[in-house]
């Protein structure tokens, strides 16, 4: 009797990109309600914008390549990208501005590199870096809290810059906590005195805080799942919370506590989903402990004495430089090797 | 201004000193860029590359007379090695030097019709017939690497090439298919 | 003995279904004879055998066929009498589909046996003459790897030997031919363990076995206290593939790393397959050759699944259809396991004293087809050895077969667990098999260039070297002749002589040169001739010469 030649007799699991991804993006969910909660429909119209056009532009890039389509739109490795880059933008950061960056972050940093699996950049982080230095105007307008906009005026605000009341756009936004920070100590306020600003909460900014809390759980679950190892997040966070203690310990009143860069910014968004990017993160597990310090301790310093806001892009795309030496340097030590 | 062209200066003394004390101390005897490409070429000897040989391409090669493209027997693989090690471009194989192909072949003599004149023995370059005038000639098929130099001389074409069978020792798990949407690299793949 | 036993673990691994059971529900079949008998000169590792009968020569069970050539070999006996029919290249159950030498022997029925030398009191044998009546009779690990176990019972340098190790795991999910082995004949195994014991004057010895076969533990447990033994133990190890990888098996029950580039001798420990033990007992025991093994027929492709004994050399399709044959939906015929075994493309293949099991599928995984690597690390996390699949993958990938080798391709066991993991459905194990081949040939054409080099410039010294000779004869002979002439000057009476001779003769024709006196004054009829001679000879030269 004769069988039909076939590659590999191998059994597998079930585990595949798609589902990887989903899981990813439904541990985000938590972190997203919360966010609509404090801020409105803006989040979500952000991430629709974001994510039609970055199916889109993936579309037209595999067609362009010739490449086949189907498998490669329905990973949610696209969508994944588009939503991750909205909650990193400005929530009333205008629509084109949104589109740019995704249309850079998948046409240029994804697919001009090879596509899946072959960027040695963080794609979102790469498309916010983009306009970050293209339009450092609109990247300040973050939405206050606690607006209770509709949705009719939420879009209306969006594609037409309509504001409640006819009042401008800018009485309803403001910067950031971290910004608010760093432009109060050049001020030479105390950290003390920022604090008390309306936009700071309990623990972090007001708001944000419950927004890191939510996409901590989100974190934490992947963790548990083993869909991402521990190593990055942790070591991210904690490389921040150590430098951040050190210097606010010796001086509190120009440096900011731990606890407020950590439920602050995007920290904790970074550390569970954007740092731990799988195709451009570290490969081992040692190197990946030294990728996530570099990236916690590049933020930090970035934040405190650089000239941007919020380091995390920069952070991670500097990292991003040095895995391939930092893969090279990290092997483990191979079954019956003598220890080196 | 002063400081900076007599501190350029300086370094540029320090550093050409250095090199040329390094050059010295660390001059290697005979060129051992033409031993290195030798290594690369297959050694068959069979000229179509336009030289006498391997070692007269490799040291054209070294002298930039030649191209790394004139050997069909090295095929692909050694056209790539000998980019690699010369920080050239990997290119196609010449085609005025021949194809490349993929069995590899001995040469057998057929014992019915030679007629032990030798003129087959003088012209295989590694010596891998056996034989003498008026006594039978036999190809060692282990040192026979194929070069076909031994055809033409033969007066009574009793010279014949068979491929190699590959058996279960040499066979070779074949490349599985690349992933979709990989891209397509140039001299490397061989889909 | 059950002694709470420390057990260390080794890192990566998966836990598989095992798919045991399907396999395991009845005592095993015995052995039938089959129409012909298909046996491959090359069943172990090491150099083939060489045939001592020619075709046409009756044989009787047990008897010789083959001899080992070489230190790595054994021979081959016939597994039942007949006619040695046929000594040529059959198919051979190996992935590359291609034939190998082999001897065709058909039986007649009657299994008539040759006679067989009995050991019944091998203590008394000195350990090396033991280990060459292993290897004569055709003992290789039957574990699937087929190496000779008698070479693997020689401690070599040391004296002693710390733990000889049976693998008793079986980790591999399907297969369940020594689990059925250790049910039914677990006196056998232990007295085989003994003898080896002996061969190897080992110390201890370990019985690893996974904890999923609570009968075959029990079986081997009674028998050890039956026998009260002391100086073997069997300790149940849990159950994770591949734990019984001879390096996974070594570890977890020593601790010990067996070195990436060294052997198990290496760190005093040696490994032995469950059934290679038996089948030494019976070499010894009743000096029966290894002719015979268990193999365990299974899957949802096959009608009447379980374990049988079977000669080696039976096809594989007379095998199948004597026990049920297929399901009617079959699609896949796998030898070995689900992780490790390869595909067959035709069931008229024999099978080898390394065959363990044939596993017939009806839904073959069909895996989708592969896409990118992510680089997320799945592999790496259950990798036995500890190696970085993802990086050996990308390697393997642009055909870089430097840097692969630094990643250590060759730790590699082949296990499969990093293909069982990746989100991507990359076919890992096959890029390594295939980077793994292509470095072998690699390697030996580069011996073999090697090889035509030292041959080429041997010749072109040798050439040089017979100019040089032919020049040194050529000033050898000048200077003789040079000599010889310097010699003749020495009688110069004689020579003036000649020259006044000479002379004369010089003169003379000076002064005779106008008188050619032959042809003056020819008569007309002499001229008349001399000019027809010339004109023919005007003619022939003029005439066109054919190209």
């Amino acid at each position: 009797m004769e069988f039909t030649k076939l590659t590999s007799s191998n059994l597998h699991n079930n585990a595949n990109i798609t589902r990887i991804m989903r899981e990813v993006l439904l541990a985000l969910i938590p972190g997203i309600a919360i966010y609509f909660y404090f801020f409105g429909w803006s989040i979500l119209i952000n991430i629709s914008i974001a994510v039609l056009t970055a199916l889109a532009a993936e579309s037209i890039m595999l067609i362009l390549r010739k490449r086949p389509v189907m498998p490669f739109l329905s990973d949610y490795s696209a969508v994944l990208t588009a939503v991750l880059l909205a909650l990193a933008l400005p929530s009333l950061a205008p629509w084109w501005l949104i589109s740019i960056a995704t249309l850079f972050a998948i046409i240029v940093a994804k697919h001009l590199y090879g596509g899946l699996g072959y960027n040695p950049f963080n794609p979102a982080m790469v498309g916010y870096v983009v306009v970050m230095i293209s339009f450092p105007q609109h990247m300040t307008q973050w939405l206050l809290p606690n607006q209770d906009l509709s949705l009719m005026q939420t879009i209306a605000l969006h594609f037409q810059n309509i504001s409640l009341n006819g009042l401008p756009v800018d009485s309803i936004t403001s910067a950031t906590p971290i910004d608010s920070i760093k432009t109060g100590l050049s001020l030479d306020k105390t950290i003390a005195d920022i604090r008390t600003s309306s936009i700071f909460g309990k623990i972090g900014g007001y708001g944000w805080e419950w927004i890191a809390g939510g996409f901590l759980l989100g974190g934490l679950w992947l963790v548990f799942r083993k869909l991402i190892g521990w190593q990055i997040p942790f070591s991210m966070l904690g490389s921040i919370a150590i430098i951040a203690g050190i210097f606010s310990l010796a001086d509190p009143t120009h440096y900011a506590s731990p606890l407020i860069h950590l439920f602050s910014g995007g920290t904790i968004l970074a550390a569970f989903f954007i740092a731990t990017d799988p195709v451009t993160a570290s490969t081992t597990p040692a190197g990946r402990i030294i990728y996530a310090i570099g990236i916690g301790l590049f933020t930090y310093i970035i934040r405190t004495w650089g000239g941007f806001p919020d380091g995390i892009a920069f952070a991670v795309l500097l990292m991003n430089m040095a895995v391939p030496t930092i893969d090279y340097y990290t092997q483990p030590r191979v079954f019956g090797a003598a220890d080196k | 201004m002063l400081t900076a062209i007599i501190t350029i200066s300086l370094l540029a003394a320090i550093f050409g000193g250095l090199l040329g004390y390094v050059a010295v101390k660390f001059h290697i005897e005979g060129d051992p860029v033409v031993d290195q490409i030798d290594a690369l070429l297959p050694q068959t000897q069979c000229g179509q590359c336009s030289f006498p040989g391997c070692r007269p391409y490799a040291e054209a090669i070294a002298r930039g007379e030649a191209d790394i493209n004139q050997c069909p027997p090295g095929g692909e693989s050694t056209i790539v090695a000998l980019a690699d090690l010369l920080g050239l471009d990997a290119k196609p194989l010449n085609p005025e030097n021949g194809t490349e192909d993929d069995t590899k072949t001995v040469v057998y003599i057929d014992e019915q019709v030679c007629i032990g004149c030798t003129l087959c023995i003088q012209a295989c370059p590694v010596d891998a017939i056996l034989g003498s005038a008026k006594q039978m000639h036999t190809v060692i098929t282990d040192e026979c690497t194929g070069c076909d130099l031994c055809i033409p001389p033969c007066p009574v074409e009793c010279i014949h090439i068979i491929p190699v069978k590959q058996d279960i020792h040499t066979w070779k798990w074949p490349r599985p298919a690349p992933p979709i949407a990989s891209p397509q690299t140039s001299a490397k793949a061989k889909v | 003995m059950m002694t709470p036993r420390k057990l260390w673990s080794f890192h990566g691994g998966l836990h598989l279904p095992g798919h045991k059971h399907v396999s395991t529900q009845h005592a095993s079949g015995a052995a039938f004879i089959p129409e012909r008998l298909i046996l491959p000169l090359q069943q172990h590792i090491g150099e083939p055998a060489e045939p001592v009968v020619n075709i046409g020569d009756h044989v009787l069970g047990g008897q010789l066929i083959a001899r080992a050539s070489g230190y790595v070999s054994v021979p081959l006996h016939a597994p039942t009498s007949g006619i040695i029919s046929d000594i040529s290249e059959q198919k051979a159950p190996h992935p590359s589909n291609l034939k190998t030498h082999c001897i065709i022997i058909k039986p007649d029925g009657k299994d008539d046996w040759t006679e067989l030398e009995a050991i019944t009191h091998y203590q008394q044998l000195d350990p090396s003459a033991l280990r060459n009546r292993i290897r004569d009779a055709g003992i290789v690990g039957l574990g699937g790897a087929g190496f000779p176990s008698f070479i693997k019972l020689n401690p070599g340098t040391r004296t002693v030997i710390d733990q000889l190790i049976i693998n008793a795991a079986e980790c591999e999910p399907y297969i369940s031919c020594d689990d059925q082995l250790m049910r039914e004949q677990p006196r056998d195994i232990i007295q085989g363990i003994q003898i080896m014991q002996h061969a190897l004057q080992a110390r201890h010895c370990i019985i690893g076995i996974e904890d999923n076969k609570p009968e075959a533990y029990s079986a081997l447990e009674n028998t050890l206290s039956e026998l009260s033994i002391s100086d073997i133990e069997i300790v149940q190890i849990p159950t994770i593939y591949p734990t019984g990888g001879e390096k996974q098996l070594i570890k977890v029950l020593t601790g010990k790393e067996s070195p990436s580039h060294g052997l198990p001798l290496d760190i005093g420990v040696v490994c032995h397959n469950v059934a290679t033990a038996a089948s030494i007992f019976a070499a010894i025991q009743f000096g029966k050759p290894l002719i015979s093994r268990m193999v365990t027929l299974t899957g949802d492709g096959i009608n009447n699944p379980g374990n049988h004994h079977v000669l080696i050399g039976t096809p594989v399709d007379e095998w199948i259809q004597h026990n049920g044959g297929y399901h009617p939906a079959v699609q896949q015929l796998i030898m070995g396991g689900p992780m490790m075994g390869f595909n067959l493309e035709t069931d008229q293949v024999p099978i080898i004293k390394t065959s363990n099991c044939l596993l017939a599928l009806n839904s073959p995984e069909n895996s989708p087809p592969a896409v990118p690597c992510i680089r997320c690390g799945a592999c790496m996390d259950v990798c036995p050895a500890k190696l970085l699949p993802q990086q050996l993958y990308w390697q393997a990938f642009a055909r870089d077969f430097d840097k692969v080798q630094d990643y250590n391709l060759f730790d590699c066991i082949e296990c499969g667990c990093c293909s069982y993991v990746c989100p991507s459905q990359i076919p890992l194990v096959q890029y390594y098999r295939f980077a793994k081949t292509e470095i072998w040939a690699m390697e030996r054409d580069k011996r073999k260039s090697d090889q035509a080099r030292l041959r080429h410039e041997f010749r072109l010294e040798r050439i040089e070297k017979e100019k040089q000779e032919r020049a040194e004869r050529m000033r050898k002979k000048k200077a003789a002749l040079n000599a010889s002439k310097s010699a003749a000057s020495k009688d110069d009476g004689k020579k003036q002589a000649i020259e006044a001779a000479l002379a004369r003769v010089r003169e003379k024709k000076k002064q005779n040169d106008s008188d050619i006196k032959n042809t003056n004054n020819l008569t007309a009829e002499q001229q008349k001739k001399i000019s027809e001679i010339d004109a023919r000879r005007k003619k022939s030269t003029e005439k066109p010469v054919d190209d």
